[in-house]
């Protein structure tokens, strides 16, 4: 019943949601150039399905990289803040200050360090935009581990690598999944910064730029909604993944 | 194994400077020895399980366990504290065959758990062996963070205030949990407390420290019984003792007026 409920109640808001979108546009009589309706964008979808699929797929196995590759980048500099104090310290003003960097900013510097390098640029302005919410939250569940955790290892001779994987891992990973779902919805953030901005053909990014030039905007919103859509699903893939290994730390 | 802490004075650095905690403790605890340890808030109580179970080297002065001077921590300690700090996302079972998963890392899953199950049926929960923590009530889980400090059958067993936080009925259900593995068990054991009633109860020593710095103001002997009894704590013999110690706690918080 529960595994029911969790699959209808989302849906059913979902449904809801489209339904008052549509009445919205429908009382005030927009235009589809002024916002467009649920009802405009599936044959948007049909008339554009295999960019769609195409381009999609490229926004897509992008940010999946881009994701899988900054949490590496957050787990290091999250597990080295979180053990040396110096190290934490010396590296937060650094990171603070580079997380309030707008990363629109950025795309260009990186689109001209690397030249044509599309998809790697692309990884980098995610890796960039996500990374920040790991690092954090790896580096405050480490270093807020209360002295008795450690000592029932310590007492007993463990040494450090002992103590970080039998407890200190396990007891942040509820943070970890906490900060991984921030993380998953800034990371389509940064891969369309990286394609709107930096045009060069690739990606869900692209096909918004088109539909803007060519004025289609029942196409722009579809786009906008296929990206909510991966969102959505990327974000249930870390939920299934969160239940299977912090699965204790949730509340039933 | 006989604990003899030898002239040990500590101190920690503070923003303030170096703040003294103990001072020229001396204690002697005999094998098998159940010592209790009382005395004013923030007089260096905790420090002590420290230093005995080698986490921190005193200032000055030594530990032996054995007569053997302690400089590292040592597996045959066991610990077990007011916070019972149990791994949320281990079981019951996984909770307390930790110690042994860093101490008899040849020793197979099944042989650790069997240890874990004779403690588990010692403290009354054999049932709830593959519940998670959350589970449980706060009773449950101190028997539990008692299981695991001895699961390693350690010779010295550390107890900093285990039951402080338990209501009084579950307290004492705990106290007699304790008296059973203390029988059951080989170790010597060291309890920090505020209680002085548990003191008496448990132990058959009680030592109360001054305030801070604290050096040892007195030690009394209290076997008052073979097999103790809750009723035993409302005879007027234990009254009298429990007043004295008492007293004894007072002239230790003026000692710093």
């Amino acid at each position: 019943m529960i595994r029911i409920n969790n699959f209808i109640i989302p849906l059913f808001s979902l449904i809801i949601f489209c339904l008052l979108w549509e009445l919205l546009v429908w009382y005030n009589n927009w235009p589809n150039y002024k916002m467009a309706s649920p009802s405009d964008l599936w044959p948007a979808f049909w008339k554009f399905k295999h960019l769609f699929l195409i381009y999609g797929w490229e926004t897509f196995w992008r940010t999946v990289v881009g994701l899988i590759l900054s949490v590496l980048v957050g787990l290091s500099l999250g597990i080295l803040m979180g053990f040396s104090k110096t190290i934490r310290i010396g590296l937060y003003p650094i990171l603070v200050g580079f997380n309030a960097i707008p990363k629109a900013t950025v795309v260009p510097v990186i689109a001209l360090i690397f030249v044509g390098m599309h998809n790697m640029n692309t990884i980098i302005i995610v890796i960039l935009i996500s990374f920040f919410p790991i690092c954090v939250s790896i580096s405050i569940g480490l270093s807020t581990l209360e002295r008795e955790y450690e000592d029932i290892l310590l007492s007993l001779g463990a040494n450090k690598f002992e103590i970080f994987y039998k407890i200190a891992l396990p007891k942040t990973l509820p943070e970890f999944f906490g900060a991984l779902k921030v993380s998953t919805t800034l990371a389509f953030i940064g891969t369309n910064l990286m394609e709107i901005i930096e045009p060069h053909g690739k990606g869900l990014g692209h096909l918004f730029d088109s539909g803007k030039i060519s004025a289609d905007y029942p196409l722009m919103f579809a786009v906008l909604i296929t990206l909510a859509v991966m969102g959505i699903f990327l974000y249930y893939i870390v939920v299934y993944l969160e239940n299977i290994f912090a699965g204790w730390a949730i509340r039933k | 194994m006989h604990i003899n802490i030898e002239k040990v004075s500590h101190q920690y650095e503070t923003k303030q400077g170096m703040l003294p905690v103990l001072k020229d403790l001396s204690i002697s605890i005999k094998r098998k020895g159940f010592t209790a340890i009382v005395g004013p808030s923030g007089c260096g109580k905790s420090t002590i399980t420290r230093l005995v179970s080698g986490l921190i080297k005193p200032t000055q002065g030594s530990i032996f366990i054995s007569n053997e001077r302690i400089t590292s921590p040592l597996s045959t300690v066991g610990m077990a504290f007011q916070n019972p700090v149990l791994l949320e996302w281990r079981n019951v079972i996984k909770n307390i065959i930790l110690p042994l998963e860093i101490v008899s890392k040849n020793m197979t899953f099944n042989q650790k758990r069997s240890n874990a199950l004779d403690l588990l049926k010692l403290v009354g929960l054999e049932e709830f062996e593959n519940n998670l923590p959350s589970e449980l009530s706060g009773g449950m889980k101190q028997r539990v963070s008692l299981c695991r400090s001895l699961v390693h059958s350690p010779e010295v067993l550390i107890l900093d205030e285990p039951f402080a936080a338990l209501d009084a009925f579950t307290k004492e259900d705990l106290w007699d949990v304790m008296h059973k593995l203390k029988k059951e068990r080989d170790f010597t054991c060291i309890l920090i407390t505020h209680d002085l009633r548990e003191a008496v109860y448990l132990a058959d020593q009680v030592i109360v420290l001054s305030g801070r710095p604290a050096s040892l103001q007195y030690d009394v002997k209290t076997n008052f019984n073979e097999e103790k009894k809750i009723s035993d704590l409302y005879s007027s013999e234990v009254s009298q003792l429990l007043a004295t110690l008492r007293k004894q706690i007072e002239i230790a918080q003026h000692k710093n007026d």
